[in-house]
Order: structure tokens, then C-alpha cells, then sequence
């Protein structure tokens, strides 16, 4: 830099440096010792966090003096009128007095319980009295003990509860959780771009669907049909190596193109939009995708098999008004109720009785197998094995690897 | 340099010498503000970031520690995503440079002359403001999507081949981050150029200036505040960015960013501390490109 011949001039611009010097120095002290007290809050309060694990009970029940529940729900999972009501819900506020909050709020079941985590490890309220999680995430909140007890007596209708669901390995006998409704993974094409059909995965990674098939982000279902596709009962034991080999299947689908995107809810926006044509997909979605946009896809549980996965009510430990959420599952296990709901949601319903209430409303749905599996259909979906904490976070870094691309 | 030390010379000898007590009660809620929402979760996320698994624990499951493994693993995972980040990131504010210029030009000095037009044409540019951007970026991914009429006429055109698309491809993300951040190089573009002084520019041209040389040697320089502002504003949220990248937008699994890691080891995994060391190490890389950025254009009195 040049330095100024005039004195007086170069004094000022000393002057202001010192001047600007000291005060940074100043800002800079204050500055640290601010930081200091906040971070030994910060550690004070981190030091604060709960270590160990302790026995959670549950909070107190008010439902008799304050009749209303909050209720927290995937989304399209409910009958809608054209204004935008739930009948069958509105029937369930006149007929008990209780006034429901229905909320949809669940999109995934992991970041929904990324979200609820914190409080469920508390026992607070997590902002809902009930919700209807998948069961494999059921199963991992009643392993941490999170969930309060369901009473059988205010639950009459539980004795509809249908066999196949009435005694997954995480819940036996159906203490802490009950059934919302159930469904299948399986393949779904586009019928004017694929006319021949789909009758296996093997099928989606025929030459002609290069780059145009889409699979879902929810691992157990893209890999669970993969492995089935493999001869792995999913059900049953398997381990790691099971695993690798449709990890290793997939891995290659996805690095050669023939994948085009893996994706969550938002897999119907692309069969939508002709991106992709085949699918490894859920059966409801595609009843409903046909209703709103042309008859233009099939849906079909592969050769090898498909998955059942169903979601569950619980009531968290932090949950107030649980009787009132045990009133809504009595009513949702009507059987009339259960037909009307299943009748506009097209998911595997687990209430008996709704199929013989269906045959009056519409005996065609009562005759979908997507909505009444008989004893065949059921035979050829499987439910996915609960995994270990271990294996799932084994097995979720590896699938989450190849979606992420690295 | 010197003048301008001169002339601000009287007002530092009439700054008051006490330290005001005003100004501290004055600089408080800023103060709080910053302790609140900054340094608090930075340091809790310096906290996460060094946490251990609990052993034999559920997912999602960590305990205090000083497990620096963490950096060594998420990076040693994820460095390629973190350059990707980057990449994308540097090209996208490059893009939007060279397509906001003329735009913030224009409206700055050509439409001076005429308020109105000035106004409207900010307008525009403002106005995607106004819908969600989430909504903006679906609907570009319906847009190219392979039936879309993008896609259809670049193939007709023989641009793509037969089997091409273009969503889930790096031009499609690379095209989100452009398009999503154009406002933020326009805008503080537009705010240095409108006080640019023509008299320079007339100035530069009576020395028998060429218009280029013009540009290059007065208008840029005088527009740097702004050029720096705006790639900053553009860089910085562009490379943490996970919308545009997302399998759920105009990304796919080759196109992932270190935005998409850190939100799938968060919300996915429950991989806290990996989440959080990735997330210091993107801040930390982005301070020293940035410090190294300011110092190298030369407009210290910028920051």
C-alpha cells in the first residue's frame, strides 16, 4: 500500500486503526465470555438429559371429564365427501358426544417418530392421543415400553378383530395396539405402456422398462419383495446374508439405470406423469390412482409373493384421553363402519363382519381381493420379520447407501 | 483508502469514550436473539456431533462422548456428496451470475428513466416469491417430465436420445438451484447497480474506452458489492440445499447433495451424530470458502 506523504494525514489514519484495534479486541472479549456462559449452559443442560431409561406410566385419564381426542393419521386414510367431510367420523362425534381432532400428520414413519421421539422417551404428550404408525414401528415403541395398555373392555368390538392380525410377535393378544388398516406391497404397471403385464419382480428389470421403473423408499417393502423374488421366506429366519444378496440385486438395478427413482408417497406422481411405467407399489394406491386420473394401471401381487403390512392404532404413555381413543376403535370396528371406510380408503380392512356389510353397500368391492383377501390371497403376502435394533440400523444404512448414491 | 481515513477522522474523536449504557440495553434483544437461536443450537449440535452410541441401544439411541470418530466416518462416507455439493452449488451461482446481471442491469440503470417500468419489472422478478417454492420446484419436475413438452421436443430434435429424460439427471438439479436462487443474485445486483453513477461510465468512454473495456474496467468493479453479496446469498444455501437434489424433486440417487445425507441420516437413520458432523463439517467448509471469497474480491468493508 502506498503511505502518505503529509503527516497529519498518516497521525489520523494511525489514530483510527488504533481506534478500530481496540475496539475489535473489545467486541472479541465480550464476545468469548458470552460464548463461555452459553456453552457451559448448553452442557449444563445437556448434562440434564435423562442417562438411564426409566420405567414410563401413564399419564392420567381425563377422557370422562373432557370429551375430545386428538388423532394423528396417514394421509387419503379416511372416507372424504365431496366437501371435504369424514362421514364416518362425524358419525362417530354424534353418536359418542366426543369431538375428534383429526390430524394428517404422518407422511413416514421414521420421520414421524424423528419428530415425536423426545417426548415418547419422556412419557409427555406428544401433541396426539392416538396415532396409526406402521407395525414394524409399532413394534419398536412397545419394545422401549412407550405405549399404554389398551382396555379390552372398552373395546367390545375387538372380537372382530380378524385371525391374521390378531397376533403379530411384537403384540401378542393385541394389548397395546390394534389394527387401522392393512395392505399389500406389490407390482403395478401402466396398461397401455406395458400390455403384456407383470407377474414378477423379474419382470421389472425386463430391457424395455430400462429407466422407467420406480420402487418405494420403505425398505421393508422394496427389499422384502426382492427377497421373496429370491426364495426367502421374509416371515421366517433369515439373517445377513439373505439380506446382502437382494441388497446386492437391488444395488445393481439402481446403478444400471433400470430404477429410475426410489421414493416414498410421491411414487404416484410419477406413474402419474408417465415417467415411470411398472412399480413396486402399495395396493390401495393404485384403486384410488385409477379412480382420479383414467383406468390406466393394474396392480398384482408378484409370482413370488408380496408383502402385508397393516397400520396400527396406538396410545402413547403421554396420551390423556385414552378411553376416548378407545371409543374411536370400537367404532371403527363396526362392522358397517369398517365396510363404508374400507369401501373409499380400498386397503385390506381387519374387521370381520365388514366384508358380509360390504355385500350391501357394493358387492363388487366385497369382492376385491385388495379390500377382502380370502384365505388364497392371504396365503401369498408375508409379513416382514421384526428386526433387532441392530439389524435395522445395519440394514437401514446399507438400503439408505444405494438411495442416497454413495 | 487514505481520504477516506481523512474524512472519517473527526467522527471517531467525537465517539463517546464511556461505554453507553443505552447502547448496551439497546444491543440486548439482538444479543439474546443471537444466544437463543444461534449460539445455542450450534453448540448443542457440536454436542451431538461428538456423541456416542449407546451399546446394545435402540435406534437413535446416543449418550454424551467425545467420539470423533464421527467426523472420520460421515466424511470418509459422504465426501463425495459433499463435493457434489459444492460443484453444484459453484455452478448454479455461476449460472445465475451470468443470467441475473442483464436482468439487474436493465432494470438498474436502462430502465432508470422510467419508474414505472422499474418497478414492474422488480415485480417480476419478485413475484415467484409469492407461490411456496416447493410448489414451484413439483412443478418443474412435471414440466421435464418424459412426456412433458421439453422432453418431447428435444427428442423430436434429436437433443436427447430416445431413451434420455431429464429428470433425476444433473441438469435438472443443477437447473432447480439456478432457477430457485435467481432473486437472490437479482436482487442485491439491482440494488448496487441502480446507484451506479453513469458519469463514470460517460467518463470511461470520453478516455476512448472501448463499451467492453467500459464494463469490465468501471462497471464491474463499481457493481462488486453487489456481485459479491448476491453469489453469497446464492453459494451459501445452495450448497446445503436438499429440496432441489431430493429423490421427491428433481433429484435422483446419482444426484444426491450432502443436504440429502444430512436429512436422511436425521430423519432415516437416526443418526444423529453423523447428521451433525456432517452439518459442521458443510459450515466449516463453507466459512473458509467464503472468508478466502471476500478477502480475494477485495471488499472488505463489505462484511
Amino acid at each position: 500500500m502506498r503511505t502518505p506523504r503529509d503527516p497529519q494525514i498518516l497521525q489520523a489514519i494511525r489514530y483510527s486503526q488504533a481506534m478500530q484495534r481496540a475496539r475489535a479486541v473489545q467486541l472479541t472479549r465480550r464476545g468469548f465470555l458470552g460464548a463461555t456462559g452459553v456453552g457451559a449452559t448448553a452442557l449444563a443442560l445437556a448434562a440434564c438429559a435423562p442417562a438411564e431409561k426409566k420405567e414410563l406410566t401413564p399419564a392420567k385419564d381425563v377422557s370422562a371429564s373432557e370429551k375430545t381426542l386428538t388423532w394423528d393419521n396417514w394421509p387419503a386414510y379416511m372416507d372424504e365427501d365431496d366437501a371435504g367431510d369424514y362421514p364416518t367420523l362425524m358419525g362417530f362425534e354424534n353418536e359418542s358426544g366426543i369431538t375428534v381432532t383429526y390430524n394428517v400428520a404422518v407422511d413416514d414413519n421414521n420421520s414421524y417418530y424423528a419428530k415425536v421421539k423426545d417426548q415418547l422417551a419422556l412419557g409427555q404428550s406428544i401433541g396426539a392421543d392416538t396415532v396409526c404408525l406402521t407395525d414394524w414401528m409399532v413394534a419398536r415403541l412397545v419394545r422401549n415400553g412407550y405405549l399404554q395398555e389398551l382396555d379390552h373392555a372398552n373395546i367390545p368390538n375387538i372380537a372382530n378383530l380378524s385371525d391374521s392380525f390378531a397376533n403379530p410377535d411384537f403384540d401378542k393378544g393385541r394389548n397395546l395396539s390394534l389394527p387401522w388398516q392393512g395392505g399389500f406391497a406389490g407390482i403395478c404397471w401402466n396398461k397401455e405402456k406395458v400390455p403384456g403385464g407383470l407377474k414378477s419382480v423379474d419382470d421389472l428389470w425386463a430391457a424395455d422398462l430400462k429407466g422407467r421403473v420406480g420402487v418405494l423408499s420403505e425398505m421393508r417393502d422394496t427389499m422384502g419383495l426382492i427377497m421373496l423374488n429370491q426364495g426367502t421366506d421374509i416371515t421366517g429366519e433369515w439373517g445377513d446374508d439373505e439380506f446382502a444378496n437382494a441388497m446386492d440385486a437391488f444395488t445393481e438395478q439402481v446403478e444400471n439405470g433400470q430404477i429410475r427413482n426410489i421414493k416414498g408417497n410421491a411414487y404416484l406422481n410419477d406413474l402419474q406423469s408417465e415417467d415411470t411405467y411398472a412399480a413396486i407399489c402399495w395396493s390401495g394406491d393404485i384403486t384410488s390412482l385409477n379412480a382420479q386420473a383414467g383406468d390406466k394401471w393394474e396392480f398384482a401381487i408378484p409370482d413370488a409373493g408380496g408383502t402385508l403390512w397393516n397400520d396400527t392404532f396406538v396410545v402413547p404413555m403421554g396420551a390423556t384421553h385414552k378411553a376416548n381413543a378407545e371409543a374411536v376403535m370400537n367404532y371403527y370396528y363396526e362392522p358397517e363402519v369398517a365396510a363404508e371406510l374400507a369401501a373409499w380408503v380400498n386397503y385390506v380392512t381387519p374387521v370381520n363382519g365388514a366384508k358380509e356389510a360390504m355385500d350391501a353397500i357394493d358387492p363388487e368391492l366385497a369382492a376385491n381381493q385388495l379390500i377382502f383377501p380370502d384365505e388364497e390371497t392371504l396365503s401369498t403376502v408375508h409379513v416382514f420379520r421384526t428386526l433387532t435394533p441392530q439389524e435395522e440400523n445395519d440394514y437401514q444404512a446399507q438400503f439408505q447407501k444405494v438411495l442416497l448414491g454413495s | 483508502m487514505a481520504f477516506t481515513a481523512f474524512a472519517s477522522t473527526p467522527a471517531v474523536e467525537q465517539a463517546p469514550k464511556k461505554r453507553s449504557f443505552i447502547a448496551l440495553v439497546l444491543l440486548l434483544p439482538g444479543i439474546l436473539y443471537l444466544v437463543l437461536f444461534f449460539l445455542t443450537p450450534l453448540i448443542s449440535l457440536v454436542i451431538t456431533s461428538f456423541q456416542q452410541p449407546v451399546l446394545d441401544g435402540d435406534i437413535g439411541e446416543y449418550q454424551a462422548g467425545f467420539n470423533w470418530q464421527n467426523y472420520v466416518d460421515s466424511v470418509g462416507e459422504y465426501w463425495p456428496l459433499i463435493l457434489r455439493a459444492f460443484g453444484f452449488a459453484l455452478v448454479a451461482t455461476v449460472l445465475a451470475l451470468v443470467i441475473s446481471y442483464p436482468i439487474a442491469y436493465v432494470i438498474g440503470v436502462k430502465a432508470r428513466r422510467w419508474p414505472l417500468l422499474q418497478s414492474l419489472l422488480l415485480t417480476l422478478v419478485i413475484a415467484p416469491f409469492f407461490i411456496s417454492f416447493l410448489l414451484r420446484t413439483l412443478a418443474w419436475k412435471q414440466i421435464m417430465s418424459d412426456e412433458g413438452p421439453i422432453v418431447q421436443a428435444l427428442k423430436a430434435v434429436a437433443i436427447l436420445p430416445s431413451d434420455g429424460h431429464l429428470t433425476g439427471t444433473t441438469f435438472s438439479v443443477i437447473f432447480g438451484l439456478t432457477y430457485n436462487f435467481i432473486p437472490f443474485m437479482t436482487l442485491p445486483l439491482y440494488a448496487t447497480l441502480e446507484r451506479l453513477d453513469l458519469r463514470y461510465i460517460e467518463a470511461g468512454a470520453d478516455l476512448y474506452a472501448s463499451p467492453f473495456t467500459v464494463f469490465r474496467k468501471v462497471t464491474i468493479p463499481l457493481s462488486m458489492p453487489g456481485i459479491v453479496s448476491g453469489t453469497l446469498l446464492t453459494f451459501i444455501p445452495a450448497a446445503g440445499d436438499y429440496i432441489n437434489a431430493s429423490r421427491d424433486f428433481l433429484g435422483s440417487s446419482s444426484t444426491a447433495m450432502v443436504g440429502n445425507a444430512i436429512e436422511a441420516n436425521f430423519l432415516v437413520l437416526q443418526n444423529y451424530p453423523a447428521a451433525a458432523s456432517l452439518s459442521i463439517v458443510l459450515m466449516a467448509v463453507i466459512l473458509v470458502i467464503v472468508g478466502v471469497y471476500v478477502r480475494r474480491s477485495g471488499t472488505e468493508d463489505l462484511v
